[in-house]
């Protein structure tokens, strides 16, 4: 338990390389993206967990309560919701490529000299 | 190169990265065992200091408000970059958003889908915006209140058709409104220069019990305009990709 | 303040082992879900798999302690993310009929 969810982060990662690296269409590309960019978040999350303690919130329970990292769970969140527009853009070059070579097979683009 | 050369090279830079990343991973201090003290400082003094309860809240809007501008401005940037990417090229003509060939028979959508996106449009409204305004106390923020705000107009889209999302939320009324988001947040940032102060200092008062809705200062009001720009980035976005899909037409169809 | 704790005592907390167990479990979980979104070849499967894989870390993230991150997970994860990657298949795959 000490290491192992840095080994699922390692796993995450290789097999969304692997996805990107083998891809035959663009939008299968950029959802493997998305997957290694899920990667990091377990990272940031698994980096500032401390055994025991609660989330960092003292609504109801006394303060200086024992709780895990609070600014690591501050970069997830802006992540995610940043991650998605970026995809979004990324989607829409897809988009202008297919109109523009008819293809969307990445190892097909690489050959075209628009 | 084949894809079977393809995958030798990437099994052995991949080999490769694994090395590394363990040979780093040896040096962490073990999942459980967080020793850093920035974050146990931050939170022995942040609701003494900001009266705050929401301890991530206002570390993201307060303690590392400067990297939260930086986020908010990515986005913004990629909101444009899809509306100057997505725009018609040379040789398209748009449609007009009126039926035209209205004796198609393309299947209507289900009274089901009709009558259950319509129900939820009014309490998802209130949801995101209930999040968006209470960064203070709960888990939520302007991130995630702002994406669910967008949420509903997508399910008006689904109860009705494009013209009606487009009446909704006109082009021009979603670019002003995401302007405003994002120029109010600089605004507040802005404006505790001139009093001496640095940039995104918390200058409002601070109220009287943590935790209330009035209380921590420009946490709150920060949060609320980051609601309205991450809103209306995302409907920008989903009515460009319907644009696109509906209306703009190709030299061949 | 010593890093780590044995027994935080509110209305929220687990015992350690059975925190432990779960977590191991997600991970797993975790784990194979990403290796079947990319395993998936056709991008529309994909969509679906994705969906639910944003399910499963939102429940991760859960038991991390992370109850904001987990919103903005289901949120984007489960719902804006697949409607704008469904726009755009449906807009490529327009253009090939």
């Amino acid at each position: 338990m000490q290491y192992f969810p840095f080994v699922v982060v390692a796993w995450i990662l290789g097999v969304g390389l692997y996805g990107i690296a083998t891809s035959r269409h663009l939008v299968h590309l950029i959802i493997c993206l998305i997957v290694v960019q899920s990667s990091t978040y377990v990272l940031l999350l698994g980096v500032g967990y401390v055994t025991g303690a609660v989330a960092p919130y003292y609504y109801d329970i006394p303060a200086h309560t024992p709780a895990v990292d609070p600014v690591v769970q501050a970069l997830a969140l802006t992540d995610v919701v940043v991650e998605a527009a970026v995809t979004a853009l990324l989607l829409s070059f897809a988009i202008q490529a297919h109109k523009r070579f008819g293809t969307l097979d990445p190892q097909e683009l690489v050959s075209l000299k628009g | 190169m084949t894809p079977g050369q393809r995958r030798w090279v990437f099994g052995l830079a991949v080999a490769g990265l694994a090395a590394f990343y363990l040979w780093g991973l040896s040096g962490l201090p073990g999942f459980g065992d967080y020793p850093g003290p920035y974050g146990f400082a931050i939170l022995h003094l942040a609701v003494q200091q900001t009266n705050a309860t929401g301890v991530v809240s206002a570390v993201n809007f307060d303690y590392r408000g400067f990297d939260t501008v930086g986020e908010e401005f990515i986005l913004f940037a990629a909101a444009a970059g899809i509306s100057v990417v997505l725009r018609r090229l040379r040789g398209e003509r748009e449609r007009s958003a009126i039926d035209e060939a209205a004796d198609r028979d393309v299947p209507p959508t289900s009274g089901a889908v009709r009558m259950v996106a319509l129900l939820f449009t009014g309490p998802v409204v209130v949801v995101g915006w209930w999040l968006a305004s209470h960064a203070q106390t709960n888990p939520s923020g302007g991130f995630q209140g702002g994406v669910i705000l967008a949420t509903a107009f997508v399910l008006v889209y689904l109860a009705g058709e494009f013209m009606v999302l487009r009446r909704f939320s006109p082009v021009a009324l979603t670019d002003a409104v995401e302007a405003v988001g994002a120029g109010g947040f600089a605004a507040i940032g802005v404006a505790a220069v001139p009093m001496g102060r640095a940039y995104l200092y918390d200058f409002l008062p601070l109220g009287q019990t943590p935790g209330a809705v009035s209380s921590s200062g420009t946490i709150a009001l920060i949060s609320f305009f980051v609601g309205l720009e991450v809103g209306a980035a995302f409907v920008l976005i989903v009515g460009e990709m319907l644009d696109q899909t509906l209306l703009i037409r190709g030299r061949d169809a | 303040m010593t890093a780590a704790v044995n027994a935080v005592h509110t209305p929220y907390t687990v015992p350690i082992g059975f925190m432990d167990a779960l977590q191991i479990t997600i991970l797993v979980l975790v784990a194979a879900g990403a290796t079947a979104v990319v395993l998936i070849r056709r991008p529309v499967h994909q969509v679906l798999a994705l969906s639910v894989y944003g399910v499963l870390l939102a429940v991760l993230f859960l038991a991390f302690q992370a109850p904001d991150v987990t919103l903005s997970e289901l949120t984007v994860g489960a719902v804006a993310l697949p409607i704008i990657l469904l726009l755009a298949l449906a807009k490529v795959r327009k253009r090939e009929e």
